[in-house]
């Protein structure tokens, strides 16, 4: 092999091929390593669960607790306080959830239509949201949303406009 | 009829493909030139009968034919034209046709390059990419077929997806896909190389332009796609970790880590295996954004309507590509003829590295994008893993790499010297320490992480300089030595430092987000809002009337202390044909840096909500990837990939690189 032919420095002890292997596969093992110890702790610490409103209320959920919150945003129960606050409700007809926030909304956030939003649960069925997701195209329903629905019993597939060609 | 026509060149390509899979490889068995060169003529004809499908379903939506069901669902009258252009490949089956088109194109370069290659290698990669394009030209038939007519014909289509109707969708998809299949023929010369039991030099000779290509192109795609995101969706931000993105990013970050082994495996004839497997990683990562995006298996802010049952069928071809490939890899690898060893502070020990910690920065993207759906599927829980994920595990195997950079890009090959490399970059380094140390002292009090980040950035452009400098200046005296030394330097060096500065103003765009202020208030006429250095003062808000869109306009008056810089508008815009909305963000660049200002909801009281953002030097972010992909281009304009490069020879004329 030709690395091997090259004269090393004397004081410089030649490695065996055996040797720079090892400390090659040492090496990247160490980057694995690290890298798989913050994986293991952002795991912990930076995932958030998914909910639907029953779920927070069967599973007993603690007020304080970080999630996504999803539904139908429920027929109006879209209101505008002062400034940017912004109040509606998220459903999946059998629980209801307040959903408090403060921004602005999303292009497509309608009423009737799902929403996925992401903040702290208040407990005593209020939700208090720092983000409300956008999405891109209108008959687009996320899945976690079409799942809770489904879930409750209430999810009719025809969501789309009625102009929409049947898919094949 | 033209409908027509494009629909029996679909179906003809997938026959052609099929030749096209099966031939080469026969001839090469038997030992039958005759046979064997088949393949270029047969990507040559299966190209040339894509593109006349995609002509033809071009034309269908450039003279609105609406009894196509695909032209229906995606197109309106109104449009302008160059939206009716870009609605072909705006939609599910249209984007299939170019990712096939595309897909087809490469191999017909393949056919047609002039390049010497070995026959066995020309004909197992033509049959390995036949195989790719009959399994997506079958996918594009049976599940989405643009050609399906629709009777009776309506008068008026539902128009594009407002959002799409934008320059940036325009180049968007077409510079992606052409970085994402891109890759196929990389992984059809790994394929090759595998049936064919011989890699060489060689092999990476004839792979390191095609891949160097798809780089190119993915990376300006990726920003371009970042960039559409920031001005499209209005909330100001550029990369969300969202799955869809991620998919892009994840070959991105394989191939990166693969232009860099080829490097290896061309000059020292080392790193064989494992560029061989990377090589069909990368691609495989792009299968598998595929994949992602079209399935709809993990909920994307970017996600269309989607159907499970395509995704069925994508799955069940990534399957087959990447379990292929990696038996076929399993069983042949071993047979290889190992390549040399190195030690471990040289120029190759230094890109093991990056490709060591490349790889592992894409593992954490990769479970972090897929720990979701595996969950689900384990325990029903669903989980979202966002920024905060990636920022602390992405970025901590990021940063040790980019500060590595400039040490690793001044060693020798063969062995390096690890002092002499230090000692050439603590120009660079200081640099760097300096940037931030003032950025420090000037901010004092503000976000820590900013001032590290761009003195990181400095470091990284400078090392890039000095690296060249050193080259070309340091010995060389006079003018004339200097210009002869820099016009004497492949053109691969020059690539090289280019890219790598490339990747400095990209981290400084970005290490200076994190000074970005946003202001949310609601204005009336003659009010005034000041985000940061900018304020803005409406002035009025009128109605306006597009082809087919109506649209509400704000428009401002910008200033920045007392500089004033005219006007900005902004707008929300309703879609007539689907009724959508779409906010239209006013953005002012001022330097490297930018005002931006979307609008909200009107208030009951005659005023609008509106947000201000102070985004500074976010400019450099995209700046820097189109720095990255010049680097690239120009990497492939080296003498050693035009014409047909010497073999084997070729290693003893890289003399420019740094003599210890």
């Amino acid at each position: 092999m030709t690395a091997t032919q090259q004269p090393l420095p004397a004081t410089r002890r030649r490695m065996t091929r055996k040797q720079r292997r090892l400390m090659l596969i040492g090496g990247a093992g160490l980057v694995l390593c690290v890298a798989a110890g913050l994986v293991l702790v952002a795991m912990r610490d930076s995932i958030v669960f998914f909910y639907g409103p029953t779920e927070i209320v069967e599973k007993g959920l603690t007020p304080g607790t970080r999630m996504r919150l999803g539904g139908l945003v429920e027929k109006g129960s879209l209101a505008r306080g002062p400034g940017q606050k912004i109040s509606f409700a998220v459903t999946d007809s059998k629980t209801t959830m307040t959903i408090s926030y403060e921004g602005l909304l999303p292009d497509l956030f309608r009423e009737g239509q799902g929403v996925v939003t992401e903040g702290v649960f208040e407990g005593a069925g209020r939700f208090k949201a720092d983000s409300v997701l956008a999405k891109h195209d209108e008959t687009y329903m996320p899945r976690e949303v079409a799942d809770t629905l489904k879930k409750q019993g209430h999810w009719q597939p025809g969501g789309a406009p009625a102009n929409t060609p049947a898919k094949p | 009829m033209i409908v027509e026509i494009g629909h029996f060149a679909l179906a003809l390509a997938l026959g052609v493909a099929f030749v096209q899979a099966l031939v080469p490889l026969w001839g090469v068995a038997r030992g039958d030139r005759t046979l064997a060169s088949v393949g270029p003529a047969a990507a040559i004809t299966c190209f040339l009968l894509v593109a006349a499908s995609f002509a033809a379903l071009t034309a269908a939506y450039v003279r609105s034919d609406f009894s196509v069901e695909n032209v229906v669902a995606n197109s309106h009258s109104a449009q302008p034209l160059i939206y009716k252009l870009t609605s072909t490949w705006g939609n599910h089956e249209g984007s299939m046709l170019l990712w096939v088109l595309i897909l087809t194109l490469f191999g017909a370069l393949v056919a047609l390059s002039r390049r010497s290659l070995p026959v066995r290698l020309r004909a197992g990669a033509l049959a390995a990419q036949g195989w790719v394009t009959v399994a997506f030209l079958a996918f594009t038939l049976l599940t989405s077929n643009p050609f399906r007519r629709m009777i009776p014909a309506p008068a008026e289509g539902n128009d594009l997806n407002p959002i799409l109707q934008d320059l940036g969708l325009a180049i968007h998809p077409p510079l992606l896909y052409v970085g994402y299949v891109g890759f196929s023929i990389t992984y059809a010369f790994a394929v090759a190389a595998l049936i064919d039991g011989r890699i060489d030099a060689v092999w990476a000779r004839a792979v390191r332009p095609w891949t160097l290509l798809a780089w190119v192109f993915l990376t300006l795609g990726i920003a371009m796609g970042s960039y559409w995101a920031y001005y499209e969706l209005g909330w100001g931000g550029w990369w969300f970790w969202d799955p869809v993105e991620n998919a892009s990013l994840m070959p991105w970050l394989a191939g990166t880590a693969l232009i860099h082994s080829t490097v290896v495996m061309e000059k020292r004839d080392a790193l064989k295996v494992w560029t061989i497997l990377l090589a069909i990683l990368t691609f495989s990562l792009s299968l598998l954004g595929t994949f992602i995006v079209r399935s709809g298996v993990l909920t994307s802010v970017h996600s269309f309507a989607s159907d499970p049952q395509r995704g069925l069928f994508i799955l069940a071809i990534l399957v087959f590509f990447v379990g292929g490939s990696l038996a076929l890899f399993a069983w042949r690898a071993p047979l290889l003829r190992q390549g040399g060893l190195f030690a471990p502070v040289s120029r190759e020990g230094a890109l093991v590295v990056n490709n060591v910690f490349i790889a592992t920065s894409c593992a954490t993207v990769f479970i972090g994008t897929l720990y979701p759906l595996v969950l689900e599927m384990a325990t029903g829980d669903k989980i979202s893993v966002g920024p905060p994920f990636f920022n602390a595990t992405f970025v901590p195997v990021l940063v040790p790499l980019l500060l590595l950079l400039p040490i690793g890009q001044s060693l020798a090959w063969k062995r390096g010297d690890l002092l002499g490399a230090a000692q050439r970059t603590v120009w660079a380094f200081g640099l760097g320490i300096l940037a931030s140390v003032a950025l420090l002292a000037v901010f004092r009090g503000g976000p820590v992480l900013a001032p590290l980040g761009i003195g990181l950035g400095v470091f990284l452009v400078a090392g890039a300089a000095f690296d060249l400098g050193e080259r070309v200046v340091a010995r060389a005296s006079g003018v004339s030595a200097i210009w002869s030394r820099a016009v004497g330097l492949p053109r691969s060096a020059w690539g090289t430092a280019l890219a790598h500065a490339g990747v400095g103003l990209s981290v400084i765009g970005i290490a200076a987000a994190a000074w970005s202020t946003e202001a949310i208030g609601v204005l009336k006429p003659g009010e005034r809002l000041t985000s940061g250095r900018y304020t803005i003062t409406l002035e009025a808000i009128s109605p306006r009337t597009g082809p087919n869109f109506r649209e509400e306009v704000a428009r401002f008056q910008l200033s920045s202390g007392d500089r004033a810089l005219g006007a900005i508008e902004a707008g929300k815009r309703v879609y007539i044909a689907r009724n959508m909305p779409t906010t239209e963000a006013g953005i002012r660049t001022d330097g490297l840096s930018q005002a931006y200002v979307s609008l909200g909801e009107p208030q009951g009281d005659g005023g609008i909500a509106v947000r201000l953002y102070d985004k500074p030097l976010i400019l450099l972010i995209w700046i820097g990837a189109i720095v990255m992909a010049l680097g690239g281009a120009l990497s492939l304009t080296d003498r050693r990939f035009r014409l047909a490069a010497p073999r084997r020879a070729a290693p003893a004329r890289i003399v420019a690189q740094p003599a210890e």
